[in-house]
């Protein structure tokens, strides 16, 4: 074998061992040197986010089962950003008292989980995709439950676990069934034999369950606003940006390759399950209080806007979901951070306790709105972009009621999210939440947010090279 | 090929494993008996990939191996789950899922 393939999997192995050398440094790191650890992790994780930037040529490793190509490598490397920008902002977190002797395994199980994603993206089989899946979700029910004292914590811990190893279950038994009619697990192989058969159509319905409850569609969405109000606020955004993103890709992913010669059979479930994400996500949306559940809803929300894009298929429906993803990582974590900024300086978790904040804390109400207004899609902000494209996308194969849905959520959405608006700068309040300077970490990841808002909307050139590379794939 | 036993025997067991175990999830209110009901809808899948293998696609092993894969990820499944159950226990004094009501709409 020609050791120049094994370069192929440099993202995932830049992980392991980044992974492996934190574990090794947190064994023998006690007491107080434990906060050094922070900074040491970071270091070397964006060493390793770098090498990974050197492209590679495309090619397929293990018969199959492991493909790189431009596109999968572009979405490692947003991946390995979101991942890069959730640890800036996790500095303060981390920093309390509390969680003094477990800051290591926050880097390590964190980073094993984006290994699982990166196997994810990159499978081209059945096999390396569950495991991938699998390894991207188990740790991260411990993740969930690291403020391990709080009851919350610990209950969103098992809620999670538990709902996610039966909607393993039900996408295995999926996958079973379409193994069992057409003889094989690799996705090209799949593809040749697939017909909408009845045993087909079970298989699909049950894998289809299996990932809305990954990506947390409509009917499977429950468990999301729970376990995100459990969880600590940064696991919460790694949740909501990079596990959400990643699935929401693989499912286009084997949408287009392995069932797309019987694109009028999901066709009609993703219509159907857009239509219910996005009305029902809102309509939730407006009635929460807590900043978590509301970003939980308006993630459910934003999931059903990028099931609308997967309708239009081809490379251009795979290009407005990958754009709009990346815009999605900018725009959520940039909400995130002010959220997880103001929580580990004063507690506060509510959108009532938000009132005034423009007064003693301008520049944070001002990331936030930007965040927002992008999460809405008001115009000049990327986010603009990222549903433009979607649309686009969908209106090219002719959905137009879909997009009309859509458009007449996107203007309910608008409501909720400039309520939050409203309460940072209209509302009064006797005793906002005092001025507080956060650490120069969660600053960074702050700048570098709001610069991904408005810059990539007129950066033309990002979306023609994942144009290229979505072309390239098919 | 087991004679006398055809295909359909085996996917009798296996579905109706499936959802005794959809419905021992829904039912139970035992934490680790959930997690039983779990494990129930794994081995099912694990039977559906061995037994679509050595009846239908003799000559390659893709659902031998598939189903290997399930038992270990199962475990590992389990092991993370058991951890957090105790850690609930600890919290509450019991595993009733009754009692795991904190967070609700």
């Amino acid at each position: 074998m020609d050791f120049r393939y094994i370069f192929l999997m440099r993202h995932e192995l830049l992980l392991l061992v980044v992974a492996l050398i934190i574990l090794m440094v947190d064994l023998f790191t006690v007491g107080e040197k434990k906060t050094h650890l922070i900074k040491f992790s970071l270091i070397l994780f964006t060493l390793g986010m770098l090498i990974g930037f050197i492209p590679v040529k495309p090619g397929v490793l293990f018969g199959g089962a492991f493909q790189g190509n431009a596109l999968t490598d572009l979405f490692k490397d947003i991946l390995n950003m979101a991942v890069l920008i959730v640890f800036l902002q996790s500095d303060g977190y981390l920093k309390k008292a509390e969680n003094a002797g477990k800051v290591g395994e926050f880097f390590v199980l964190i980073i094993l989980t984006l290994l699982g994603m990166d196997f994810m993206v990159s499978s081209g089989d059945f096999l390396t995709f569950f495991v991938g899946l699998e390894t991207a979700s188990i740790p991260v029910a411990g993740l969930v439950a690291y403020d391990r004292y709080k009851s919350r914590s610990a209950e969103a811990g098992v809620k999670l676990i538990l709902l996610s190893a039966i909607s393993s279950g039900v996408l295995l038994f999926g996958i079973s069934l379409i193994y069992g009619a057409t003889g094989s697990i690799y996705f090209s192989d799949i593809a040749k034999n697939v017909t909408a058969s009845p045993l087909i159509i079970l298989g699909f319905i049950f894998f289809i369950s299996g990932m809305g409850f990954k990506i947390s569609l409509v009917p499977f969405h429950l468990w999301t606003a729970d376990v995100y109000e459990g969880a600590p606020i940064n696991i919460t955004a790694y949740l909501s940006v990079v596990s959400k993103g990643a699935a929401a890709f693989i499912l286009t992913i084997i949408l287009y390759k392995v069932f797309k010669n019987v694109t009028e059979l999901w066709e009609t479930a993703i219509y159907a399950l857009a239509v219910l994400t996005m009305t029902v996500g809102n309509l939730f949306a407006l009635r929460q209080d807590n900043i978590k559940r509301f970003l939980a809803f308006s993630s459910i929300a934003q999931a059903g806007f990028i099931l609308v894009g997967i309708m239009g298929t081809g490379s251009l429906g795979m290009t407005s979901v990958v754009y709009f993803i990346l815009i999605y990582v900018f725009t959520n974590l940039g909400a995130f951070g002010v959220a997880a900024a103001i929580s580990n300086a004063s507690g506060v978790e509510t959108i009532s306790g938000y009132n005034g904040l423009y007064l003693t804390n301008p520049r944070l109400s001002l990331i936030m709105m930007l965040s927002l207004f992008s999460l809405a899609g008001i115009p000049p902000i990327a986010g603009f972009f990222g549903k433009f494209f979607l649309f686009t996308s969908a209106g090219s194969h002719g959905y137009f009621i879909l997009i009309l849905i859509a458009v007449l959520n996107a203007t309910v959405s608008l409501y909720y999210y400039l309520g939050v608006v409203k309460a940072m700068f209209i509302n009064k309040n006797d005793t906002p939440i005092p001025y507080f300077r956060s650490s120069h970490f969660m600053r960074l990841s702050l700048l570098l947010c709001v610069a991904g808002l408005v810059f990539i909307g007129f950066a033309g050139g990002i979306f023609e090279y994942i144009m290229t590379a979505s072309h390239l794939f098919f | 090929m087991i004679q006398g036993i055809s295909i359909y025997h085996f996917l009798i067991v296996s579905t109706l494993m499936f959802f005794i175990g959809i419905a021992g999830f829904i039912i139970r209110q035992n934490l680790i008996t959930i997690l039983l009901a779990v494990e129930l809808i794994l081995n099912s899948v694990a039977i559906n990939f061995l037994v679509f293998n050595r009846y239908l696609y003799p000559d390659r092993l893709q659902g031998h191996f598939f189903s290997l894969f399930i038992v270990g990820v199962a475990a590992a499944e389990a092991s993370v789950a058991i951890a957090l159950i105790i850690n609930i226990y600890r919290r509450i004094h019991n595993i009733e899922a009754d009692n795991v009501n904190e967070m609700k709409y």
